[in-house]
């Protein structure tokens, strides 16, 4: 009964303040929008480069959808074309040799360019291949006639003396066979997505994941700061309630408002940007909800520590941030062993995690039971930290 | 024999080296008003906690409605106004005080009624539906009073409940303490407005931590000779001084 007054009035207070819940609800979808259309238009980007003096057949190579090229004079030199015409890379041959400068301010853009050359490169090779194996092909077709001639003359020549027997090896050479060089033709499956995936797509579900955990985390850490500071907490103590019960119905109201951000923010990105999520919706929804849990034990935990707003801000550099960089936008298992280290204490590695595991792989529950475990964990641990830190204010 | 509400016994206190309460002995029996008069920083609020359970005292035993505390269910049975103004800004009145009656487990039924009451008491009934952050500081007090009212309490317990409160509604405020008194419930009150001091059964004067003089209004006056309850709270606390500089 006393939870749900908890609950009843931190709802009451979110809904009457319209500004953080536009924030709750409204940023996500603000930044998700964002950040659709910066990755889902990065893959159009042409790069230019220019050339000076290079074959023709190389330029022919080189060229892609990717790249612009623009010719030059032999007079042109790397640096002036390079500065002059805001070009990604300037190519110069002299002789068979390819001098190449790169802007180098765009990393994306000399990637783009490195891909093409090499490219390029790889494509002239082959073709140089499959003309010396055409040319070594009628070589050979050419000593085969001639092989064939041969043994026909020698054939006669045994059939005037009456012997046969030295015919028979020479019979093998006839069917010396010369394969045509193999058209490898590449055909790709996607297990994951399709060929349409963007990085949007993959690092959409983590995105969801820390949404939730940054708002929940610094609303809930505020509000029980402002509980806190006014007062209202330790009037609420010398009420009958169980400190429990102060944090349950904490958790009910924020879980709630958690939950609720995460159907629109799901909901968007599969309507609006059709994204492809091939794992269960409703699990996202519980991965999310956990997370939720988390941080707002963690943000109540963190938020008696601060004083203020502004000093509740600051642990945003050092407990929200970090996070960032271990849910898996990074690749976890490329890092130094000793950061997979500390990757492992942070809520939302594991969070990431199974998100990314249930939306883009579409794995179930019990493959992603492991990291549901874990997040309990830091919750019950939070939760109890926060129960037993609030005998401060009352005894029992 | 009348019930004792709270029993406090050789009460001591110090955060850190600095002592905030000493030796405090005090009794309050049903219906009664008591006042706690002293400076700020005397150690009122301090000792409002510890009776309440919400301070951990060094030494010492506070017993409340026969309940030794800390106790959380005994809370139920105590109205307490705090100092400051404890309200959720954002929610109106009404919902403010709600949301303690729930807690203080006022019976459904009775909530309606039991708000317009206590809203009636300290004449908020037509700002009740306004939100406590347009409210005026004497409004929140009063609100503060009504919270502190709704679950009907045997005990009241307020910390300066008459601060920014003007003079009419001061009366109107007192005639419902009496009104409680006559019910058979105690209340205490703390205050430094001495005309306050003057309408309590029982005063206790708290200085530096130390009760220095306990009794009624009248005894007061007698025991320092003088005749307003403000003489007496200086010449108590001049007396303290004088000792301390003997020492």
């Amino acid at each position: 009964m006393r939870v749900i007054a908890i609950f009843k009035r931190v709802l009451r207070e979110m809904l009457r303040d319209k500004r953080t819940l536009a924030l709750m609800f409204i940023a996500p979808l603000f930044i998700l929008t964002l950040m659709f259309f910066l990755f889902n238009t990065s893959s159009d980007t042409v790069a230019k480069i220019g050339v000076s003096n290079v074959d023709t057949t190389v330029v022919k190579a080189i060229k892609n959808k990717h790249v612009k090229i623009q010719h030059y004079g032999t007079q042109a030199t790397a640096k002036d074309q390079v500065r002059e015409d805001n070009l990604a890379a300037f190519i110069k041959q002299r002789r068979g040799k390819l001098t190449v400068t790169y802007q180098n301010s765009q990393p994306g853009d000399s990637a783009l360019v490195r891909q093409a050359l090499q490219d390029g490169l790889t494509k002239i090779k082959v073709q140089a291949l499959v003309a010396a194996t055409q040319t070594q092909k009628k070589a050979l077709q050419q000593q085969a006639k001639v092989l064939k001639t041969l043994v026909a003359q020698q054939q006669q020549l045994a059939a005037a003396r009456g012997t046969s027997q030295t015919g028979a090896p020479m019979t093998k050479s006839q069917q010396t066979h010369v394969s045509a060089p193999t058209n490898y033709q590449v055909t790709s499956h996607y297990l994951y997505g399709s060929a349409d995936s963007t990085f949007f797509d993959t690092f959409l579900p983590i995105l969801l994941g820390f949404f939730v955990f940054f708002f929940v985390f610094l609303i809930s850490g505020i509000s029980l700061l402002n509980e806190r500071t006014t007062g209202t907490l330790t009037r609420l103590l010398a009420t009958p309630i169980r400190r429990g019960e102060i944090i349950t119905g904490y958790l009910m109201g924020y879980g709630l408002f958690a939950l609720i951000q995460t159907v629109i923010t799901v909901t968007f990105a599969l309507t609006v940007f059709q994204i492809h999520m091939i794992g269960s919706v409703w699990l996202i929804l519980l991965i999310n909800f956990l997370l939720a849990l988390v941080a707002l034990s963690m943000g109540i935990f963190v938020s008696t520590f601060a004083n203020s707003e502004f000093q509740m801000m600051q642990f945003i550099p050092i407990l929200v941030i970090p996070q960032v960089f271990f849910s898996g936008l990074i690749p976890v298992d490329q890092m130094a062993n000793w950061l997979q280290w500390i990757a492992h204490i942070f809520p939302l590695y594991y969070g990431g995690n199974a998100l990314m595991n249930v939306a883009t792989r579409g794995v179930g529950l019990s493959g992603i039971a492991f990291e549901l475990i874990v997040l309990v964990l830091f919750a019950t641990l939070f939760t109890t930290l926060n129960v037993v830190g609030m005998k401060r204010y009352r005894r029992v | 024999m009348v019930a004792t509400t709270i029993d406090v016994r050789d009460v001591a206190k110090s955060f850190g080296s600095n002592p905030v309460l000493k030796q405090i002995n005090l009794r309050l029996p049903a219906g009664q008003i008591m006042g706690l008069i002293g400076p700020s920083g005397a150690g009122k609020t301090t000792l409002v906690k510890a009776i309440l359970g919400m301070e951990k005292v060094d030494a010492g035993t506070t017993t409340v409605l026969g309940t030794q505390m800390p106790n959380r269910q005994v809370m139920q049975r105590i109205g307490y106004m705090a100092q400051s103004d404890a309200l959720y800004e954002d929610l109106t009145a009404r919902e403010n005080i709600r949301f303690f009656a729930e807690l203080m487990s006022v019976p459904k039924p009775q909530l309606a009624g039991a708000i317009d009451h206590v809203a009636q008491v300290v004449n908020l009934t037509d700002a009740l539906d306004r939100r406590v952050a347009a409210y005026s500081g004497g409004m929140k007090r009063r609100l503060s009073l009504a919270i502190a009212l709704v679950q009907d309490p045997e005990l009241l317990i307020l910390d300066e409940p008459t601060v920014g409160i003007d003079p009419e509604l001061r009366q109107q405020i007192w005639a419902e303490l009496y009104q409680l008194k006559a019910q058979g419930k105690a209340v205490l009150v703390t205050t430094h407005v001495m005309d306050e001091a003057e309408r309590c059964d029982y005063l206790m004067l708290i200085r530096e931590g130390i009760a220095l003089a306990q009794g009624t209004p009248q005894q007061l006056e007698q025991d320092y000779a003088v005749s307003t309850i403000e003489q007496v709270f200086l010449k108590a606390g001049r007396l303290q001084d004088e000792s301390h500089s003997d020492l």
